[in-house]
C-alpha cells in the first residue's frame, strides 16, 4: 500500500517539510525539499527510521541510584519501547565506567547498550 | 579564616567553569581553582543523558555525562585544584574571595576570577500563572534532574509550559519512563527549541504541540489536578472562550533560563539588561579589571560546543592577565544592537582588531542581510538564508584601526534587504 507521509527535515534548520509516497521499500519524493540533503534524509526516514537512544538503567550499590546509558549504534525507531523494556529489567552493580557495555545485543537488534558515565561503589 | 593565594580562581565547576580553568593552564597560569557549591563537577551536564554534546567541537555526539567527563579528566591532567561542596559568598574589588563549605570560611586572593555560575530556570512566579498553590508544578530541570539522577518520577499525567529544548527533551523522556505527555504549550507562533528536538522528541510520539497556547491557571488543593490552557492573539493576549481544561498531576515549566550574577552585580559589575550577564569587552572582561565571564552566566547558549569555545577564551585572558602590564585602555567603544537584533556579546570594544560576535536576532525571517556598522562606515556584510532567535549567530569581523569606531559605537543590524 503506498501512503503518503509529511517528514520535517532536520539537516539544517529550515527544517523543509517534505511529503514523500512511500509503500515501505519504493520511495518518491512528492514536493518540499529545498536541496538535495533533504533526499536523503526523507529516504532514511521513509524506509528505515532511526534514532540513538539514551536513558538510564538502575545500578546496585552505587553513588548514584541510575547509570546513564545509550545505545552502541541507532536503533529502528520501532525496537525504542521494547530496548527500554528490557533495560528496565536488569540492574547492574557498581562499579561501572563510562564506555562500558552492559546489555549485549539488546532485544535481539544486534546493538549494545553502553554506560555513558561512571558511577563508583559506595 | 584558610587563606590562599591562586593566579585564577573559577568560580563554577560546570562546562564553561572547566574549559576555562583548563585553559586557563595552558596558557601559563600556574595555581588554577575552581569552587564549586554541588559535591561533583560538570554542573548540570551529569542530568544531561540524551546526546547531541560535541558535536561542532569533536565531530561526535556524546551524551552529557560523556562530555562532562572528557572535561573532568583534562582538569584533573593539569592539576587544577577543585574545591567542591564550596558555595562562594563574594568577593571584593580587590578579587578576595570569601567562600564557606564544611572545612570552614575561606578566603581565596585571585590575580583573576573567571565567572562561571550559569543560570537558574525561570519559575512560575517570573510568569505569574494564577491559581492553586499545588505540588507537582517543577521546572523542567527540576524534573531532569528528579528523573536522570535520582529515579523519581515527577508525575504520570504530565503538561509542559514553554517548548524550549529543556522541556522537549523532557516530553521524550517522561514518555520513555511511561509517563502521558499531554502536550507542550507554547506562548509563541513557533517552538522555541530546535527543529531537531520537535521532530525526534514530540513528532516521534505524537505529543502534541499547543502553539499559540498558554497556562491560563493551576487548579489542584494539594496535589496538582488540572491546568487552564487558553489561546492568545498575536499580542500574546487570552482570547476569551478559547479555555480548554487539561486534567494532570505535573505541570512542567520550561520557561528560559535567567544567568545567575548576584555575585557580580554586587560587587558593582554591570549587567546587560537583555542578556542578564555581565557586560564584557572582546577578552571577555568585566567592567572590574581581572574579572572574566563565560559559560551561561554570559549570556544563555544554544550549544555548549560554542560555550566552551568562548570559555576557553575568558580562561586565555585570564592567564594573559596575570603577565600583561596593564595600560589604560584606549578606546572603550559601545557594541550596540540596532534593528532587528535583540543582543550582542561582546558589548565593548577595547582595541581594534579581529572581533568574534555572538548575537541573536529579535524573530524568525528568511532571506536578510546582517551588518557591522560604524559610523558610516559598513565593516560587514553578510546575507543569511535564515534565522532564528533560538540559533545564535556567530561573525568574526575585522576591526580596522583607522575606523571612526574610537569615537562612537559599533552597531549590528539585521534587515531584509
Amino acid at each position: 500500500m503506498i501512503t503518503e507521509k509529511k517528514i520535517t527535515c532536520i539537516v539544517c534548520p529550515i527544517g523543509c517539510k517534505i511529503l514523500v509516497k512511500t509503500d515501505g521499500t519504493q520511495f518518491e519524493i512528492v514536493e518540499g525539499n529545498k536541496c538535495k540533503k533533504g533526499i536523503e534524509y526523507a529516504k532514511n526516514e521513509a524506509l528505515d527510521p532511526r534514532r540513538m537512544l539514551t536513558t538510564s538503567a538502575l545500578i546496585n550499590g552505587g553513588e548514584w541510584p541510575l547509570i546513564s546509558v545509550k545505545s552502541s549504534k541507532p536503533v529502528p525507531k520501532e525496537k525504542i519501547f521494547p530496548i527500554l523494556k528490557e533495560i528496565k529489567k536488569n540492574a547492574v552493580d557498581a562499579p561501572i565506567n563510562s564506555g562500558q557495555t552492559i546489555i549485549k545485543n539488546v532485544a535481539n537488534t544486534s546493538i549494545d547498550i553502553v554506560a555513558t558515565k561512571s558511577v563508583k561503589k559506595l | 579564616m584558610i587563606n590562599y593565594d591562586v593566579d585564577v580562581a573559577v568560580i563554577g565547576g560546570g562546562p564553561a567553569g572547566l574549559a576555562a580553568a583548563v585553559s586557563a593552564r595552558e596558557h601559563g597560569a600556574k595555581n588554577v581553582v575552581i569552587l564549586d557549591r554541588n559535591s561533583w563537577l560538570g554542573g548540570i551536564l551529569p542530568q544531561c543523558i540524551h546526546d547531541g554534546f560535541g558535536v561542532e567541537e569533536t565531530g561526535t555526539s556524546m551524551t552529557g555525562p560523556e562530555y562532562a567527563e572528557k572535561y573532568i579528566e583534562m582538569a584533573k591532567k593539569h592539576g587544577i585544584d577543585v574545591m567542591k561542596g564550596t558555595m562562594v559568598l563574594q568577593f571584593n574589588k580587590k578579587l578576595e574571595i570569601t567562600a564557606v563549605n564544611k572545612k570552614g570560611l575561606h578566603k581565596i586572593r585571585a590575580k583573576s576570577i573567571v565567572l562561571a555560575m550559569g543560570c537558574r530556570e525561570k519559575t512560575r512566579w517570573n510568569v505569574m500563572i494564577p491559581g492553586n498553590r499545588s505540588s507537582g508544578i517543577y521546572t523542567a530541570g527540576v524534573a531532569q534532574a528528579f528523573i536522570n539522577l535520582y529515579n523519581i518520577i515527577p508525575g504520570k499525567n504530565v503538561v509542559i509550559l514553554g517548548s524550549g529544548d529543556v522541556g522537549l527533551i523532557m516530553a521524550r523522556r517522561l514518555k520513555f519512563e511511561g509517563a502521558n505527555v499531554l502536550g507542550v504549550v507554547e506562548i509563541l507562533p513557533y517552538a522555541s527549541g530546535l527543529p531537531r528536538n520537535v521532530v525526534q522528541c514530540l513528532d516521534d510520539y505524537d505529543i502534541p504541540l499547543f502553539l499559540n497556547y498558554t497556562v491560563t491557571c493551576i487548579d489542584g488543593k494539594e496535589r496538582l489536578e488540572q491546568v487552564t490552557i487558553a489561546q492568545v492573539d498575536d499580542k500574546m493576549n487570552i482570547i476569551p472562550g478559547t479555555e480548554k481544561k487539561i486534567k494532570c498531576d505535573a505541570l512542567l515549566l520550561s520557561l528560559g533560563l535567567v544567568p545567575e550574577n548576584e555575585l557580580a552585580s554586587d560587587v558593582g559589575i554591570e549587567i546587560d539588561t537583555v542578556t542578564g550577564g555581565p557586560i564584557v569587552n572582546q577578552y571577555l572582561e568585566t567592567t572590574l579589571a581581572g574579572v572574566f565571564a563565560c559559560g551561561n552566566c554570559l549570556q544563555v547558549y544554544d550549544t555548549v560546543d560554542v560555550l566552551s569555545a568562548d570559555a576557553k577564551n575568558a580562561g586565555k585572558n585570564a592567564a594573559k592577565n596575570l603577565t600583561i602590564q596593564k595600560e589604560d585602555k584606549k578606546i572603550s567603544a559601545k557594541i550596540v544592537p540596532g534593528k532587528g537584533v535583540r543582543y550582542v556579546v561582546p558589548q565593548r570594544l577595547s582595541e581594534c582588531e579581529r572581533v568574534h560576535l555572538t548575537l541573536r536576532v529579535e524573530k524568525p525571517q528568511e532571506s536578510s542581510m546582517l551588518r557591522v556598522i560604524a559610523g558610516d562606515k559598513e565593516l560587514l556584510k553578510k546575507r543569511l538564508p535564515w534565522v532564528n532567535p533560538a540559533n545564535m549567530i556567530e561573525i568574526d569581523v575585522n576591526i580596522p584601526s583607522d575606523t571612526i569606531a574610537f569615537m562612537q559605537s559599533l552597531e549590528v543590524t539585521l534587515d531584509d534587504h
